[in-house]
């Protein structure tokens, strides 16, 4: 748990580095701007944690199955 | 080995990969014209390969130690990995088609790096024919360790090498790897190297619940 906590104030360290140089490129700027680019990142996040679930109920029925060794 | 059957890392797995699909796509990346914002395909992509390679790079450890001492568990550990790498290796593959339809104009331009990633992946097929096709259990190990450990510097040599040599639309050609043309700054570093150490470990988690559930097989086709 410890490790964890630690990783995670680590990664909310780099949360400052949203400097843009040079906008004559084009990016979504608008999209992200409206505030919009959450809702996908919600969906994504949402689909991968329901993943990790699936694979952390197949571990812990593994382990229960090597119990019954 | 123990390691394989510990929850923390899994925990920091998930929370790695959910660091990077969030900074993935609110970090700010270069400005460059063509890529524009698939850039980011960079921190999803590139992380597949790795997964593969680590993946890979466990399966011939464990084939070169299946053939110095005669475990069968090696052998198990050694095809699961082999398995789990080939969805990588799909991934990375089809990722790579999709990024290259926008980016070089086809989803498949007959690169070099296309075609010896086709090619190597056919060499991994290969792999899994030549174990199905030998039913005694030993002789099917010691064959397909072999053929792993050869099998896997031509996959090196034909993905990251040789692609180098020539001209490719791919980035890193000319002899360096990865990611000069991209300039990958400091801002997409701290999306992408937590996105390679996560996916692979990610990788590794799947192929060690995959090798459990062939260890249980195996222990119970050995007690019938």
């Amino acid at each position: 748990m410890k490790k964890i906590l630690v990783l995670a104030s680590l990664l909310l360290m780099y949360f400052g580095a949203f400097a843009q140089p040079g906008q004559d490129v084009e990016m979504a700027d608008a999209l992200r701007a409206s505030g919009k680019i959450y809702v996908v990142i919600a969906i994504i996040v949402v689909i991968f944690v329901g993943l990790a679930i699936f694979l952390f109920s197949i571990d812990r029925r593994l382990k229960k199955l090597e119990k019954e060794k | 080995m123990s390691f394989i059957y510990k929850t923390w890392w899994k925990v920091l797995v998930v929370v790695t990969i959910i660091y990077t699909l969030f900074a993935g796509l609110m970090f700010g990346v270069p400005r460059l014209a063509i890529l524009h914002e698939t850039i980011r395909n960079l921190y999803f992509h590139v992380p597949m390969w790795m997964a593969m390679l680590t993946v890979f790079v466990i399966s011939v450890i464990f084939s070169i130690r299946y053939l110095a001492t005669g475990k069968e568990e090696y052998d198990l550990i050694a095809v699961e990995c082999v398995n789990t790498g080939m969805l990588f290796y799909a991934l990375g593959l089809v990722t790579g088609m999709i990024w290259a339809k926008f980016a070089w104009g086809a989803y498949w331009s007959g690169d070099p790096k296309q075609n010896s990633a086709a090619i190597a992946f056919l060499l991994y097929c290969a792999y899994l024919v030549l174990r199905n096709s030998i039913d005694e259990e030993q002789k099917r190990a010691k064959i397909s360790a072999i053929y792993n450990i050869f099998a896997f510097p031509i996959m090196i040599v034909l993905i990251f090498i040789l692609p180098r040599m020539t001209d490719s639309l791919h980035p890193g050609n000319g002899g360096n790897p990865g990611f000069n043309k991209y300039d990958l700054d400091s801002r997409m570093r701290v999306v992408v190297y937590p996105a390679f150490l996560a996916w692979s470990f990610l990788a590794i988690w799947i192929a060690s619940l995959r090798y459990r559930i062939r260890l249980i097989e195996y222990k119970r086709n050995e007690l019938n």
